[in-house]
């Protein structure tokens, strides 16, 4: 075990102690600030409620994260083909990107009928532009004399683009995508949040405010954990892609010798 | 036999810049000629017009034979980093769509050729920068072309790797029926390299003079120290000021 995986549990386990010291010692009550182990205790016994609920808000993020990969990749091929379209299109696109998310997702939960579809959209409008910016500028990112090279063979733009400019653009895509991964999380729950739907089918962040309104504050405390957890996993999983996909080539993907 | 005639030449960039005003240069078939010039007086421009990457400005470029196949090696390795070298060596064949085993077994051979055997599966960041260099050689001799154009490509490597290409390169040129032009800064590496050095003044360039180089080949360590080769590089040198000086 090195000191790179020591050192944060250490620290990790002396907040935590602390945590509860502190609770214990003064005497705060749950309803304020419930102790670790009673979170924990929460989570094990609000499972039913809580797992459910992640899973809700986990498939908003992956349908909201696979179409920002869809629309994001498609958009910047396009840009890449013409220059006109991208003058004409990329303005708006960053005027998406700046326009807070809290700010439209009320219009769009009133204009789209079904809520999940809403918060997918949501979700899509701020996971979607790292994508598409990191792509557009891989795609340029193209060794010029290697566009030479595919010139003097006669290389079709098509080719060109399979052969060169794709393999080329892909560690700038994987690194829009691991930014992505987090923004679609957040982009879901901020959207919940907003709409604050009930029913069948409510994610955590519908868990977070609905143990808010009834002071169960040990199980909003739960909820918020297993949000950080799944923001951890996808960011951990999106990394691992990455490394399996530019291990054999790119800088970054270099492991120290 | 002409291969390729270059008759006034200008090249204006769009930026006004001109790179080349008036350069007249007639290369023959199988020969091995340098350009030898200041950085900045349009070689690689030159280079670019005959390889046909872009259009001069005003004059002519003639195939009295018609444009035979061209390879091209730059001042950098410019290799794709996703793939092997093997991978990098086939690039052209791919291009044109040769069949796979066709084109490894082919870029096997340019490998091997170039003194790589072994390293078809290493990827260019496991590859020494004179390896790299080596790769991006076979990968411009892999389609067997007529015509051979190198942009200072060993200028940035160090000196003992430098020598050794060079050796390497006439050997090359002495077993495989190709033309060579090749461009460079260094009054040494035209005189050790070639048959004839066409010496070009400062932007915009042209053509100022030409030297005949008569050594024999091969051409060993032992002309690099010799007194001829001294006089030659001394008669290169005093040329290339003479040009600079224009």
């Amino acid at each position: 075990m090195s000191a790179r995986f020591v050192a944060p549990v250490l620290m990790g386990l002396f907040m935590l102690a602390l945590w509860e010291g502190l609770v214990r010692a003064m005497a705060i009550p749950p309803y304020i600030l419930p102790g670790p182990i009673l979170v924990a205790q929460t989570l094990v016994s609000d499972w039913g409620t809580l797992w459910p609920a992640l899973l809700v808000t986990l498939s908003i993020t992956l349908q909201a994260l696979v179409a920002a990969v869809v629309v994001g990749v498609l958009l910047a091929l396009l840009f890449s083909l013409s220059r006109w379209i991208e003058l004409s299109l990329f303005p708006y696109a960053i005027i998406l990107q700046v326009t807070p998310i809290v700010a439209i997702a009320p219009l769009i939960i009133a204009w789209v009928d079904d809520v999940s579809t809403s918060l997918l959209i949501c979700a899509w409008l701020v996971a979607f532009f790292p994508i598409l910016s990191n792509t557009v500028l891989g795609l340029r990112s193209v060794d010029r004399n290697l566009l030479d090279l595919f010139d003097l063979y006669g290389a079709s733009r098509l080719r060109t683009l399979i052969e060169l400019r794709l393999p080329a653009a892909l560690p700038y895509f994987l690194g829009g995508l691991r930014i992505s991964g987090g923004l679609a999380l957040i982009g879901a729950v901020v959207a919940e949040f907003v709409a604050g739907s009930g029913g069948r089918a409510s994610g955590l962040a519908y868990r977070i405010l609905e143990s808010g309104y009834q002071l169960k504050i040990p199980r909003m405390f739960a909820a918020l954990v297993l949000i950080s957890v799944a923001g951890i996993a996808i960011y951990l999983l999106l990394s691992l892609l990455s490394h399996l996909l530019l291990r054999r080539w790119h800088e970054s993907a270099l492991s120290e010798e | 036999m002409k291969l390729v005639g270059l008759s006034d030449v200008s090249k204006v960039f769009a930026s006004g810049v001109q790179a080349l005003g008036g350069a007249s240069l007639d290369i023959a078939a199988g020969e091995f000629l340098s350009v030898l010039g200041p950085s900045g007086c349009g070689k690689s421009t030159l280079l670019r017009l005959i390889a046909g990457l872009s259009e001069p400005s005003s004059g002519m470029i003639e195939w009295p034979q018609g444009r035979p196949d061209i390879g091209f090696v730059f001042q950098e390795p410019t290799l794709m980093p996703w793939t092997t070298a093997l991978g990098n060596v086939a690039l052209p064949l791919t291009l044109r769509g040769e069949a796979k085993s066709e084109r490894e077994a082919r870029a096997a051979e340019a490998l091997a050729g170039v003194g790589l055997k072994g390293f078809e599966k290493s990827y260019p960041r496991e590859l020494s920068g004179g390896m790299k260099m080596r790769v991006s050689i076979a990968r411009a001799l892999v389609t067997a072309p007529k015509l051979l154009l190198m942009d200072e490509p060993f200028a940035a490597l160090d000196e003992i790797t430098r020598r050794k290409l060079n050796t390497d390169l006439l050997d090359l040129w002495q077993r495989t029926p190709f033309t060579a032009i090749f461009v460079t800064h260094s009054v040494f590496e035209s005189v050790f390299l070639s048959q004839r050095i066409a010496v070009m003044s400062a932007r915009p360039g042209r053509v100022r003079s030409e030297l005949a180089i008569p050594a024999p080949y091969p051409r060993t360590e032992a002309f690099g120290t010799s007194a001829e080769y001294a006089a030659l590089c001394r008669l290169a040198s005093a040329q290339l000021s003479e040009a600079m000086a224009a």
